[in-house]
Order: C-alpha cells, then structure tokens, then sequence
C-alpha cells in the first residue's frame, strides 16, 4: 500500500454526485497544495483532472484510513493524520486547506455518501483481506477444484449432513454476535476434555447454519452442557438414546424467531434447528464424541442431530421453566435435559386436571420401562390444550407436579421382576413397598406446541440421573 | 486461490500424544494387583472371583471403585491405584 506521510488525501467515488460535484475542487487542490493524493474506491479514471489517481478500488487505503463517508479530505503530517474533513461543506474545506475561495460556485453542503468499505458485510471482508482479525485457529487451504463442502465432509466435520462451510469471513461476522473476546476460554468439551473457546464455538456455529444473533445462545448452552452435573461425558459414552436437549427461556427466543408453537419439536424453524446443531458439532469437532468412537449408542436419536426449541411464555400462569429453575424472571436461558426421543400422549377427553393427569400418568409409567421406579427422568411438553385444562382450574405448576407424583406411586407388587410374566423390573425385595416412578425432582413440565391437539410429548430421560448421572441444568444467556 | 476456499479448523487442533504401553508383567507374583470396580452391573460379581483366585494363588489385591459408570473416575481413585498397585484390572460388565 502506497503511504502518504505528508499532505493532503481526499478519499472519493465516481458513484457518489457529491465526489463528482467537486471535481473543481480536487483540480483548484492539486495546484494549490504541495501534496495531495486522491483516492478513488471505484474508478482509477476519476477525477479525470487528477493525473495519478490511487486505484482503491481493493479498499486499503480507505480500509486502513478508517473512512466511512466520501468525500473524505484528510491532512497528514509526519507520518500522522493531523485532521479530516467529511462530506463537502465549503466554509469547513476552505479553513481546512487555508485556500479561501475554494469551491466557489457549488453548493455550500453535501453530505456526501457511504463508503464502499463500510457496505454492509464488506468490513469483515476487508478485515480478512488485510489480515487485520484476531481469529487464531488454523487456516486449511482447500484445493481450487476441491469442493468446499465435500471437504468438510471427508475431514470428518459434518454430523451426517452438509455443513456451511467456515471462511475466515463467515467467522468473524459469526463473532460480531457476540461481544464476548474470541479468545475467552469456555471450558473442556469431553471426551477428549479439549480446550474450548468462543471462537471455536463460532466455527461450528458457522458450520451448523447459525446466524450471528443466535451465537450467545449456542455459548450459554456449551457452557450448560459443561456443567459437571450435567454429565455429558458420560452422555456421550452411554449405550442409552440420550442426547442434550436445549430448551430456550426469554425475551431472546422471540428476538432470534425461535419456535415454540406449531411443530416446534419439529423441522423448518433456523433457530431451533441450528442452535441444536451447533452444541452437537462443539462436542463432535472439539471434543471429539464421534459415533462409532466413543459413542455407541445401541440406536441413539433423531435429536442427536438437533434438539432444541423455545418455551412457550405466552401465559404467565405458570412460570418459565428456567425462572422456575432458578433464573432471573425477564432475564434469558437455556436449560438443558438430556432426553430421549418422544412419546405422544393422546387425550381428547379429560376436561379436569384430575383425569388428565392420571391419564399422561399413564404414559409417564412406560418412560425406561414400565415396571421400572426411580430411574429415569422425564419431561413433559405440554401443548397449549393440554395446559388449558390445568389453568382453567387455578393449579399451580406444582400443585399439579404434586398430581403426577401421587398418580405415579406404584406398588411394587407389579414392577418386581417376573410380575405379569416378564422377567425385566425392580428387584423382588420391593414387592410390599409403594415405589415412585420417578426420583424427586425427576419429572418437569415445559410448555410448547400448536393451540390446537390435546395432546402432549413425553421425553424420557437417561437411565442415570442425579450425582450418579446427569441433571437438568440452566445456564442465563449472555451477550 | 481466493478466500472463500480458506477455511477455519473447527476442532480442537489437538494431537493424541502417542505412548507405548507398559508390557505386562511376565508373572504376577510378588506385585500388588489392583481391581477397578468402574460402577456398571455385577461388576464386582466379576472382581470378586478374581480376587479370590489370586488371594488362592497368594497375589495381593487392593479393590477401588468408582462412584458412579457413567462419569471419568475421580483424581484420588486413581491417583491412589498408582500408587498403590503394580498392575490393575477394570471390570466392564453389564
């Protein structure tokens, strides 16, 4: 890049009439100072009455002499710039230069336009261009003929599925979602207990097809899932279905446009898919927890490749989960639960919270198996219909946890082992004792789905649950 | 080249530091064995038969166990077999 130490610069465009206006300007300039160098973002032929225009049109200089409207008219001395002008106001250009008179005949403002090296996108590009990011990872140079994609493929980055590939650029536009330093470490992802930092997390994020606003999102959910208590170490490496589910609480989930209405377990929602994915390729790429490696999973789960959604907050009868969790109210989080795939549970009929629960009751008892107490969590999705009949009634969300935990008391004599002529259940010694079917703590409510179908979804949880396995955990959401 | 066909590494960038394994002893007397209890089902139906034969063949055994199977065991668990114990056995059953 050519360096000017002395004298003035103007940083113009052809495609902005207010550079084009003063070509007078920039004539009267050059024979009136002893140095002025003008360069052009767009034309290297404009100003035609300026003999040696700098061809900007790669944006160095305009880059590097931070400009972001045109015409800019700086002044440097020593090697440093002793002052700038921007857009074109005669009084100011004329006290700037000291050359009274200059303009004469043009109007006294114009403010001028944006700078082509402040188009939207194009400042990480340049960042990029000029080698001027603090992005530290190692650069993989892809063969010219190679395709993107397929490299991330055959380099074992992808879950199954294309991935986006991770240009330095897609990067750092991931990074600006965040103000949190590149750098900052977020913790040791098992299995290989790999160093992980915010930067790391951005490339998978790029990789998964997150857009930038959703990056602190992704973070407070790696962080959630290194949470100790949540055991996902021990996740990955169980032969069970389970896999991080992310439930998202907050003003943030609306902001991103998360799901938490129709079909919000299923397809079509960016947020809800990506953020999933993201958690899924930190732990696959930086931890190293691969299929067929340390996971071996008997048949895992379709949400092993995403599984995440928004609470639905829309009536504040019942508490968000995370605030019910612990969180600031108003504030956002992620909760994180490992779950299974999901069961449906159908009822049409049940019009008091009575019924309706001991009718979900019902298929709560099957969650692991159906002659098994205390060893599996669960989670209830409980759609909109389904929560109207408890509302409607004044139950509170533990009152009607308090419903579950009494309709799921199980006598023994039906879950030892050989009852009805199955040899799977608790073991013989239970047989007099009235078992819980799940562990205190063991059975949540969160609240999603379409205002129509009285129904709701089941979500079993991993056969190892609290200090011998893992726990619900909720991390706030940062910025 | 252009920049777009320049891509950030998403893994750790770690590299598995390769070690040879110890050869195993060529006979176990006069060594202390230690037996790993790793938490899943029946494991210990497992160790006790082999602490047994090898209190039979005058082995000396020490027995350690992990709190739970589905987390990595505790620093002082094997800091302890270590020091403690010249060869170890972990016992996987379900």
């Amino acid at each position: 890049m050519q360096q000017i130490s002395d004298g003035f610069i103007i940083v113009a465009k052809r495609d902005c009439p207010t550079c084009t206006l003063l070509e007078p300007v920039y004539d009267a300039l050059a024979k009136e100072v002893p140095s002025l160098a003008v360069c052009s973002q767009d034309d290297p032929t404009f100003p035609d009455s300026i003999g040696d225009v700098i061809d900007d049109r790669d944006l160095e200089q305009s880059y590097h002499l931070n400009i972001e409207t045109v015409p800019t008219l700086i002044r440097m001395e020593g090697g440093r710039e002793t002052g700038r002008v921007i857009g074109w106001h005669q009084q100011e250009w004329r006290e700037f230069t000291g050359i009274n008179g200059l303009g004469e005949g043009l109007p006294d403002y114009r403010p001028g336009c944006g700078s082509m090296s402040v188009d939207p996108g194009m400042a990480e590009v340049l960042a990029v261009r000029f080698g001027d990011t603090n992005v530290t990872s190692r650069r993989i140079e892809i063969a010219s003929l190679e395709d993107d994609i397929e490299a991330c493929f055959e380099r074992g980055w992808s879950d199954g599925l294309p991935v986006v590939p991770p240009t330095e650029v897609r990067v750092l536009r991931m990074l600006s979602g965040t103000t949190r330093a590149p750098d900052e470490a977020i913790g040791c992802v098992p299995p290989n207990l790999a160093g992980c930092t915010v930067e790391k997390v951005a490339i998978n994020a790029v990789m998964a097809g997150c857009k930038p606003e959703y990056l602190p999102v992704v973070l407070a959910a790696v962080e959630a899932a290194l949470m100790p208590e949540f055991c996902m170490h021990g996740m990955l490496c169980t032969t069970h279905f389970v896999g991080p589910m992310v439930i998202v609480n907050g003003p943030i989930a609306k902001a991103i446009g998360m799901n938490s209405g129709e079909n919000a377990l299923g397809q079509g929602n960016r947020a809800n898919g990506t953020i999933g994915r993201a958690l899924q390729l930190v732990i696959r790429n930086i931890g190293g927890g691969i299929p067929g490696g340390i996971d071996r999973a008997t048949l895992g789960n379709p949400g092993k490749y995403t599984y995440c959604f928004a609470e639905d907050e829309t009536d504040p009868h019942w508490a968000p989960l995370a605030v019910e969790r612990g969180a600031p109210s108003g504030g956002s989080a992620v909760t994180l639960y490992g779950g299974e795939g999901l069961l449906g549970s159908f009822d049409q009929l049940s019009r008091t919270p009575e019924s309706l629960t001991r009718s979900l009751a019902m298929s709560l008892r099957a969650i692991g198996h159906p002659k098994k107490a205390n060893a599996h969590d669960a989670l209830i999705i409980m759609s909109p219909e389904h929560f109207r009949t408890y509302r409607e009634a004044g139950w509170s969300k533990a009152r009607t946890l308090e419903a579950f935990e009494e309709a799921l008391l199980l006598p023994g004599h039906e879950l030892v082992r050989g009852a009805g002529g199955v040899a799977e259940g608790m073991p013989e010694h239970l047989a007099e004792q009235t078992l819980s079917k799940f562990r205190p703590g063991g059975l949540n409510i969160v609240r999603a789905g379409g205002i129509a179908g009285m129904m709701s979804a089941i979500v079993g949880g991993w056969a190892a649950t609290g200090e011998r396995g893992s726990e619900m955990v909720t991390k706030e959401i940062g910025t | 080249m252009t920049e777009e066909l320049i891509l950030l590494d998403p893994t750790a960038e770690t590299e598995a530091v390769k070690r040879e394994r110890i050869a195993p002893p060529a006979a176990l007397d006069g060594l202390t064995v230690g037996l790993l209890d790793i938490g899943k089902a029946r494991g210990n139906v497992f160790l006790d038969q082999l602490e047994e034969g090898m209190a039979a063949r005058g082995i000396k055994v020490r027995r350690y166990a992990k709190p739970t199977n589905t987390k990595v065991a505790p620093i002082g668990v094997a800091q302890a077999i270590a020091m403690e114990c010249d060869v170890v056995v972990e016992a996987l059953s379900d």
